[in-house]
């Protein structure tokens, strides 16, 4: 079997450096764009909230101006 | 609070991985029958223990899912599960790249770690159509939990059959009879396992503090009786 690894002579650097750097991009890759989905779920989860604080402050002005009305009508 | 300690947490990981960078490029030798490739093996093989140990986790999980009924379970089943696929995804690749300097080819075929580590994958990339086909939520969390738990056991019964098994090609490198490790690879081995596996924790904290966030944000919605946002059909485990 001419697979086996053992004993077969090293690469030179220069082959084996790009091997070895390509292995830890694609990690740092990977790490980078778990990163970035995560990033893009947090900003939604931020935009979600404004739109509740926003909804919750509607909400409390509405019930505040309503009793006003009642009792300012004639 | 699932946020909580994450930031130190963080800056641990931060701080092991940069030292296990170091220690893989300024102190471990290099290898006498494979030179600089060596070094992916710093990388590959600690995701690949993280990875099989977080499927196992995820088992686990289910384990106490199914006995308790608390949904808090399935959700940490889920992450472990999703998180030791994506690191199955990296396994996987790095270990195309480190076949291909090393024997000349991408993948080998009759080489029973790659294969078996493929299945396990493969099995675990059904987990999502599987778990995503069931809505109602309580079948859905029950039947994913017994699913984590088969393959969970398929996975340590997989590592005993490949070990077992007659490998031309891959290096048995812990088999202390041949030899095992150098001092100095084996501490930047050990330190590599460990940064490894303090990012899958880190990254499994970050998960399940997301998902509870979501899952906040929902119950305040309904306590609000406010619209709900035009979002994903899917539905995912979430945390509370």
């Amino acid at each position: 079997m001419d697979l086996l690894p053992i004993g077969a002579p090293a690469l030179p650097l220069d082959e084996a450096g790009k091997y070895v750097a390509g292995a830890y991009v694609v990690f740092l890759v990977l790490l980078l764009v778990y990163v970035a989905i995560m990033a893009v779920k947090l900003q939604r989860i931020e935009r979600e909230l404004r739109e509740l604080a926003t909804f919750a402050e509607a909400r409390a002005n509405a019930e505040e101006a309503a009793p006003q009305e009642e009792v300012s009508a004639p | 609070m699932y946020g909580t300690g994450l930031r130190p947490l963080s800056i641990a990981t931060v701080v092991l991985i940069a030292a296990a960078l170091s220690l893989t490029f300024f102190y471990a030798p290099l290898d006498a029958d494979q030179g600089f490739v060596q070094k992916i093996f710093y990388l590959h093989v600690p995701l690949a223990i993280v990875a099989l140990l977080g499927f196992v986790a995820g088992g686990a999980f289910a384990i106490a899912h199914l006995r308790s009924g608390d949904r808090k379970w399935d959700a940490y089943s889920y992450v472990a599960i999703h998180m030791s696929v994506i690191f199955g995804v990296a396994v996987l690749v790095t270990g195309g790249i480190w076949a291909k300097a090393s024997w000349g080819h991408w993948w080998v075929w009759d080489e029973p770690t790659l294969v078996s580590f493929l299945i396990v994958f493969l099995m675990y990339a059904t987990y999502y159509p599987f778990r995503y086909a069931i809505e109602d939520r309580d079948r859905q969390a029950r039947y994913a939990s017994v699913f984590a738990i088969t393959a969970g056991a398929f996975v340590p019964l997989n590592f005993m059959a490949v070990r077992m098994a007659e490998s031309l090609v891959h290096p048995r490198t812990f088999a202390t009879a041949e030899g095992g490790l150098p001092g100095e690879m084996m501490f930047t081995f050990l330190v590599s396992l460990a940064a490894m596996a303090l990012l899958w924790v880190t990254l499994v904290k970050l998960e399940l503090t997301a998902k509870s966030a979501s899952g906040q944000l929902k119950r305040l919605r309904r306590a609000l009786d406010a619209p709900a946002p035009g979002g994903s059909s899917r539905v995912a485990p979430e945390v509370s």
